[in-house]
């Protein structure tokens, strides 16, 4: 597998992912600059966390006019898999690859640990991880509120382009397991095509005990299992 | 010729606005009862140059719909347009 992590100015956990795929999983790993315009044959491509463009105007709005966005469009388009995590499901939901749009918390910026349920596993981050599966990764962001109108939601829902919910210890999704506010307790969405995820939780920062928790490699062993399928 | 076009654009209406709520809280913590909503956005000033002032205020829509504001969640209002 190889993966293309976009770099944009901004962009502080890109080294996150590299270590996530070369380290953990001994794969490949490719840095794109934001004014590349090619993924350089990338199966996957990682829009990292962090703060591209200092997140001026809205998250995300003016990262997704870089140069090499367009090539990212293109591969979504193809079918090619994308994914956004944080800052970079923000760049997702901006540049349309992904539905909805991700608001100011409700409660401020926070720094914490999540545990997110598996909603569906037939998505190439989740296909490794079993259904219902609750998982423990951190969170760090102040603009991660999930939203929709509630007509697209219910459409959202009966597609199945949940994927992940926040929830408590005892796996619910209830209103004090959500840390920012996000419409029915959503942590992570696909598009209609499945082959976009996005998510606000760092799975690439839960790969090894180190990190106090692993269970963010079933995600990434995901997308190796589907890019070898 | 130039004009400046300003726009406002803020959040959808029945959008939780966290930080409109927050400044709500703390206008009434000050006194200010009489305060029921506070809706915080942003407010852009652009100056453009354009054969009128019509033109120039399609432009102003056609950046708003396409960067200024997010279809999904906010609203925008050209507010004024003057020759700059």
């Amino acid at each position: 597998m190889k993966v293309g992590i976009v770099r944009f100015p901004g962009s502080n956990c890109d080294e996150d992912a590299w270590l996530a795929i070369v380290e953990q999983l001994r794969e490949q790993a490719v840095m794109l600059w934001h004014k590349d315009h090619d993924l350089q044959g990338s199966d996957v491509i990682i829009l990292p966390g962090g703060f591209a463009y200092g997140d001026y105007l809205r998250a995300g709005a003016i990262a997704r006019f870089s140069p090499i966005m367009r090539e990212v469009a293109a591969h979504a388009e193809r079918g090619g898999i994308v994914i956004g995590i944080c800052n970079g499901f923000q760049v997702a939901c901006e540049a349309h690859l992904l539905p909805g749009a991700l608001l100011r918390n409700n409660g401020g910026y926070r720094s914490m640990p999540v545990t997110i349920r598996v909603e569906r596993t037939d998505t190439p981050m989740t296909s490794a991880a079993p259904k219902g599966a609750c998982l423990t990764m951190p969170i760090a962001h102040g603009e991660g509120r999930f939203t929709a109108s509630e007509d697209d939601l219910d459409r959202m829902e009966d597609a199945g382009q949940v994927i992940f919910r926040y929830v408590d210890a005892a796996g619910e999704a209830t209103a004090s397991a959500n840390p920012n506010g996000s419409m029915r307790n959503v942590a992570g969405v696909c598009n209609a095509g499945r082959n976009v995820v996005g998510l606000m939780p760092h799975p690439e920062r839960a790969m090894e005990p180190l990190l106090r928790s692993s269970d963010g490699r079933v995600l990434f062993e995901s997308l190796l299992a589907t890019v070898n399928a | 010729m130039t004009f400046r076009v300003a726009v406002h654009v803020l959040p959808r209406r029945g959008i939780l606005d966290p930080q409109g709520k927050a400044v709500g809280d703390a206008l009434r913590t000050l006194g200010f009862a009489g305060v029921t909503d506070v809706h915080v956005g942003r407010h852009l000033v652009i100056d453009t140059s354009a054969d009128s002032a019509d033109a120039a205020k399609a432009a102003v829509k056609s950046m708003c719909d396409r960067l200024l504001a997010n279809p999904v969640t906010e609203d925008f209002v050209i507010a004024g347009v003057e020759a700059a």
